[in-house]
This record gives C-alpha cells, structure tokens and sequence, in this order.
C-alpha cells in the first residue's frame, strides 16, 4: 500500500469516527429529551409566567376531594394528580384537567364498594373522556367499560388517548391540547343498588413531548371561557421545540464532514512546502531561489 | 492536526447552529395561553333543605334511631358547617296536619326557615320542634320551595329529604321537578332517601334526574350529615350562569348570540337554529349539549351543525350513544383565516338537532334542556409548528444528507486534485 493511500486511509476513519461520535451525541440527545417526560418544553422561556401563577382555580398542591356534577362544575385536576370523589352510584362524576401537544394521556379510574353497603348484583361501570369541545374522544387502548361482579371490591378503568396534536383539521375530531373532561358513572346496575355509596378515584398522567408527531400549525388551546380554567403547570408548550432539530443539526454535520472526507479521499493528500516526503531529496522552494537572487 | 482542528470547528458550529435555531423562534412562536375565563359573578348561593316530617318518620330504623331524629341531629351538624355566604333555608312537608283529610294534607308544607342570611341558633331551635305527623306531599313542597329561591342570580339548591314516596297523586312530583327546571331558574334538586323501597327510589332518582341533581339512598346518619353538607358545599362552585334563549325553526329568523353560555329546550327529534357572528381572524368554538332528563329510548344522538346563511355547510359533528346517559354532547369549530380591517363578520348558523325518543308513557313537553357554549378566539394566522419550519427527524434524513454531503465533497475534491495535476493550484 502506497503511502498516499494509507494516509487517505487513515484521514477517512478518523473523520468517519468524528462524524459518528458527532451523531451519537447529537441523537442522544434527542433521545434523552424525547423519552423524558419531565423535559418539559416550557421551561425554556417559552411560557407565560402570568400563565402559571393563575393557573387553575383548584390549584395548590392538595388533589381535589370532589367531584362536579355537569361540563360547567367539573372539578379541576392537575395531570400525576389523584382525584378522589365519594358518591352514589347513579351519580355523574366529572372532572377537567389539561393536556398539551404531544402528549400520550392515560387515564385510570378506579370505583371502591364499601363494604358497608350491600349490593345486588353486577354492575357495569364507564370512563369517558370528552374534549374541550365536550366530543367524545375515543380510547386506543384500555378498558373504559367493565362490569364489577356483586362481590367484587373494586372496578378499574383505563382510557389511553390518541397523542393529543398541536393542530388539526377543522373538520376532524383529533384531540387537540386544551381541557379535557373525564366522566365517570354507572351504565348498568340493579335498581336497587341506585343511590348506594361508592368512592371514586382519577388519574391523568402522560408522557411524550411536543413536535414528536409534528403537524403543520397550531391551534389555540381549546379551553372554554365557560367551564373551568384548566392550564399545565407551567404554562402550555410553545410548539417551537421538537426532536426534529437535532436530527436535523445532526444531519448537517453529518453531510459536512462527509464532504470535508469526499473531498479529502478525492484531491488526495496536500503537499505541504515545509515537510518533505520521505525518500525525496529536500527541494528549496522556487520563490526563495528567486528572493535569493534578486 | 488541521483534521482534528476541523472536525472540533465542526462540532462546535454544529451545537451553535442547534442552539441558536433551538433558541431563537422560542420567543417569536411560543403561543399564547388561552385567556382566563371571566370572573363568574359574586352572587349568593341560596340552598334549601326540605324535610319530609310525615308520620312515616317515626320508624327506627337508621343506626338504631328514629328517622327523624337521624335527620334532626345531621341537620345540626349540617347547620354548624353552612359556609358563610350560602343563604340556607329549611321547608318542612307533612309537619302540621296530622288528620285523615287528604286535601288538607297534601297542603301541608310549611316554611320553617326562611331561605337568607342563616342565624344557626334559631335556625335549629326550629327544627328542634319538628314531630313526626302528616302526609308527604312533595310535589307541592317542590313548587313552594322554587318559590321560597326565587331572586338573586347565584346558583340554587334543593335537597329534598324524604322517606316515602308522593302520598298526593295526581300531581306528579317528577313532572314538577321537571317544570321547576325549565323554568329556567337553573335549580338543581338533590333527593335522599331514608328508605329504599322501589317506588321511592324511582321517585327520587326521576326527581334528581329531572333537574340534573343527585339521588343517594341513606342507610346511616353518619352517611345523611356528610351527604347533605356535600350538596349544600356544592352550591358554592363557581360557575357561570347560562343565559336562556330560544333557537328558531330557520336560521333567517334565529336569536343572534354572542360568546356566552345558553339553555333552550327542544323537543324530541327536533331542530333548532341559532346565528352567531365571526370576525376574521377569530375562530368559532360552539359546544352543545343535551341533557336526557326523563326515560328516553336506548339510542340516541345530538348534531350540531355550522351552516351559512346560503345553505352550505361549513362544519358538523355528531355523536351517537347508547345506554344510561346524562348528556349527550357536539362540538365544532370554524376557524375564520385574516382577511383586510374591514371584511365584515361572516354569519354562521348554528343548527342543533337530537334524535332521542322515548315511549309512549313519557311525556314530551317540556322539551330537552339543551345547553350551548359559545366561544370566540383569537386563531394563530402563521402555522407555527417545527414541521412547518421544514426540519426533519429519521435515519434516512441522516443517510440522505451523509450521502449528498459525500458526493458534493468527492466533487470538491477531483476538482481541486485536477487544478493541482493542471497546475493550476489555489494557492
């Protein structure tokens, strides 16, 4: 192997090695926010301070012990938060929390029988989860429909939404960040076990960010001015932030140095004046042999 | 090496290129949060308790105690935990005539306590007195008691309180909840029971069902004082008052809304129009919901449509059910793009329909209550989301830009390596 190509050899792997240690950290990085629900977006500047600090009326840190009855009292839950509610079986529970773009939001719910209360029979229980429009949005996984047997103590219920989108068409029913509303009840019971006790338990928890399924706009977050204020913690996302920036930042590296090493693996390898190849004779420049002679 | 010294020069422009994308549309894009909703009005809540005192609550048989002293002694409790701004009252039904007379007992409400600021002592001083006696006519007790709150705009509570079912045919007490509430005074009725006898239980539940209040049945005294203090707590959530109207047959003759919560009634199987006005730039977000407050058939549906005054549609959702349900709701939205200063408003019409039925037994009118939500917003004019700003994400994104960077390079290269064979060198 001649000289020339080993060191071409040689040039090519180290930019290779470069260009791939240049892209696993950048995708790395991408990786790790991606996948880590508590990078949040907004803590980068984009939020409203103002937005927080009136956040939602059942704020502090305290789960609501409550549940509303309708859309306009629905109680105001806070996402990881656990609602509780004690009620009649027959009731309506309701309550609100916020969810934003790029979010995978699951919802849990569980119903307990006290043991005081004596039932009759089988009873068919169901979550639903409306959107800031109060449409029903539909469940991809999880069982939001389940019949407790008489003697069971518990019922629980799940409801994964679809990744809530930061824009979509108006025509479309796709789930768009802004309130969403739970509704939990009794579908089917044994009309003598209307009106006993049962308490109810509500989670909301997501993970994801936005700009993971990036769509072309936004749309102002669907809160009516008419039910009760729900907002992230800190604010809602600005749509700006996505994964998509350091694949692409990774990629411009990546074709960069790619093109430094074409370029280099083509033209060869420079002929520097001050370093004589080994084997040649040492040559004096032109120039200095004419400086000389002047 | 010149290499190492480029490849660092690379990086590092590489992670300032990052950055300062990363960094630089944040302010420019980051949207607005949606506007707090307006302040719901300091109104006084007015709550009333209406007890059943008939002779039927002489029974033992809550925790060992009679019916009436189980109500007395929660009632107590309830009283000492009133929230301050709540006006409370008490209404008592079957406490005076003890006699046989069924027109006289079925008159036989009484207002213990009128419904105002709440003196606590005196307040259960009155109810101290209450003994067990007469009839149970809840019927007349509702209507006297949507009386007794009438005035003021805060919200308003019933918590009717009985053992026994109607005793005052042919008045129906679930036909008059069910007046009471399209009156419009947005009167909710909480019903217990002390007994849990099916046609109670039927009663109450079709009473609370009526107004979109609760029913509980009540086994323990423990149970009656934490329920009925969490219906009178109730009364202070903060809520927005709808505003009643009336939608028409056609959109030419429609009420004009503007942004705002409204009831309405409609009847089954039909339609209602409405017209609200968007300005460019804004977007249209319209909510209906109808409520199924009486026996309906096991399917459903509600459409709510956005029409324009010429008859094409713009938008439309609809939403089917079936089975035991509260309400069934639709929802649209129009977003209405920029357009110069002075584009007038675009009219859109609003059309709500249901297509609930229910048996022959079941009354038609009053209609369904149907509650419609209206809000206008400001739409973001400029798509402001990274796929707009043409980033990309992906292992081939990453392979293309390799491949083309190479290629390019690999050209670079034989050009300068035939400039230098030509002697024609850069240098």
């Amino acid at each position: 192997m001649s000289t020339t190509s080993r060191r071409a050899v040689r040039l090519l792997t180290v930019s290779a090695a470069g260009v791939l240690a240049a892209a696993a950290l950048a995708l790395g990085a991408g990786t790790a926010l991606a996948d880590d629900p508590s990078a949040d977006p907004s803590a980068s500047g984009s939020a409203d301070p103002g937005a927080s600090a009136s956040a939602s009326p059942g704020d502090g840190d305290a789960a609501p012990t409550e549940a509303g009855t309708n859309f306009r009292t629905a109680t105001v839950l806070r996402q990881g938060q656990e609602a509780t509610a004690d009620a009649s079986a027959g009731d309506y529970l309701y309550w609100a929390f916020a969810a934003d773009t790029g979010q995978h939001v699951t919802v849990r719910a569980t119903v307990t029988f006290p043991e005081t209360a004596a039932r009759h029979g089988a009873s068919t229980w169901q979550l639903d989860v409306y959107d800031g429009l109060r449409r029903r949005q539909p469940c991809r996984f999880g069982a939001q429909t389940r019949t407790a047997a008489a003697d069971a103590t518990s019922v629980e219920l799940v409801c994964k939404l679809r990744t809530i989108r930061s824009w979509a068409e108006p025509w479309s029913n796709d789930p768009l960040r802004g309130s969403y509303f739970l509704r939990l009840t009794v579908l089917d019971l044994p009309s003598t076990d209307l009106g006993q006790p049962v308490h109810a338990a509500v989670k909301a928890t997501s993970d994801g960010t936005a700009g993971r399924q990036a769509v072309d706009g936004s749309v102002a977050p669907v809160v009516s001015a008419y039910t009760p204020h729900t907002a992230p913690a800190d604010g809602w996302a600005g749509t700006w932030w996505s994964p998509r920036w350091l694949w692409t930042a990774g990629g411009g590296l990546l074709a960069a140095l790619a093109a430094l090493g074409g370029h280099r693996l083509a033209r060869g390898p420079i002929r520097t004046p001050g370093r004589p190849r080994p084997g040649e004779p040492p040559r004096e420049p032109a120039q200095y042999a004419n400086r000389g002679m002047d | 090496m010149i290499i190492r010294k480029l490849l660092a020069a690379g990086v590092g422009s590489g992670l300032l290129a990052v950055l300062a994308c990363g960094l630089l549309p944040a302010s420019a894009v980051a949207d607005d949060p949606s506007a707090p909703p307006a302040d719901s009005a300091k109104a006084t809540p007015k709550v009333e308790l209406v007890l059943d005192v008939s002779g039927s609550m002489r029974a033992k048989d809550i925790d060992g105690q009679t019916r009436m002293s189980a109500a007395k002694q929660a009632f107590d409790d309830v009283l000492d935990s009133v929230p301050e701004n709540v006006e409370l009252g008490i209404r008592t039904l079957g406490a005076d005539y003890p006699g046989n007379d069924r027109k006289t007992g079925c008159k036989d409400t009484r207002q213990l306590y009128p419904v105002g600021p709440l003196d606590r002592d005196e307040a259960k001083t009155a109810v101290a007195t209450l003994a067990p006696t007469g009839w149970t006519p809840i019927g007349p007790a509702l209507l006297k008691a949507a009386d007794d709150l009438k005035g003021g705009d805060g919200t308003r509570r019933l918590v009717l309180i009985t053992d026994g079912e109607d005793t005052c045919a042919p008045l129906n007490p679930c036909d008059v909840a069910r007046d009471i509430a399209a009156k419009g005074i947005h009167l909710v009725i909480d019903t217990l029971g002390l007994v849990a006898d099916s046609s109670t239980r039927n009663q109450l539940s079709c009473i609370a069902e009526a107004t979109g209040g609760t029913y509980t049945a009540v086994q323990h005294r423990q149970q009656l004082t934490s329920k009925v203090k969490q219906l009178v707590g109730r009364s202070t959530d903060a809520v927005v008052a709808p505003v009643a109207t009336q939608g028409a047959a056609t959109c030419t003759d429609a009420p004009q809304l503007k942004t705002g919560v409204y009831t309405d009634r409609e009847l089954f199987s039909e339609n209602r129009w409405y017209r609200v006005d968007v300005p460019s730039g804004q977007e249209l977000r319209a909510s209906v919901s109808v409520s199924a407050d009486r026996a309906v058939n096991a399917n459903y549906g509600v459409l709510l449509r956005g029409v324009t005054t010429h008859g094409r549609e713009i938008v439309r959702d609809d939403e089917d059910g079936t089975g035991r349900t509260d309400v069934v709701s639709a929802g649209i939205r129009y977003p209405k793009p920029h357009k110069d200063s002075d584009t007038p408003p675009e009219t859109v019409c609003l059309q709500v329909g249901n297509s609930f039925s229910a048996g022959p037994s079941v009354k038609t009118t009053p209609g369904l209550p149907v509650e419609l939500s209206i809000d206008l917003v400001d739409s973001p004019d400029q798509p402001s989301d990274v796929a707009f700003f043409g980033l990309g994400s992906g292992w081939w994104l990453l392979g293309t830009l390799a491949v083309s960077g190479a290629v390019l390079g690999l050209l670079a290269g034989w050009v300068s390596r035939w400039r230098l064979s030509t002697g024609r060198t850069v240098r």
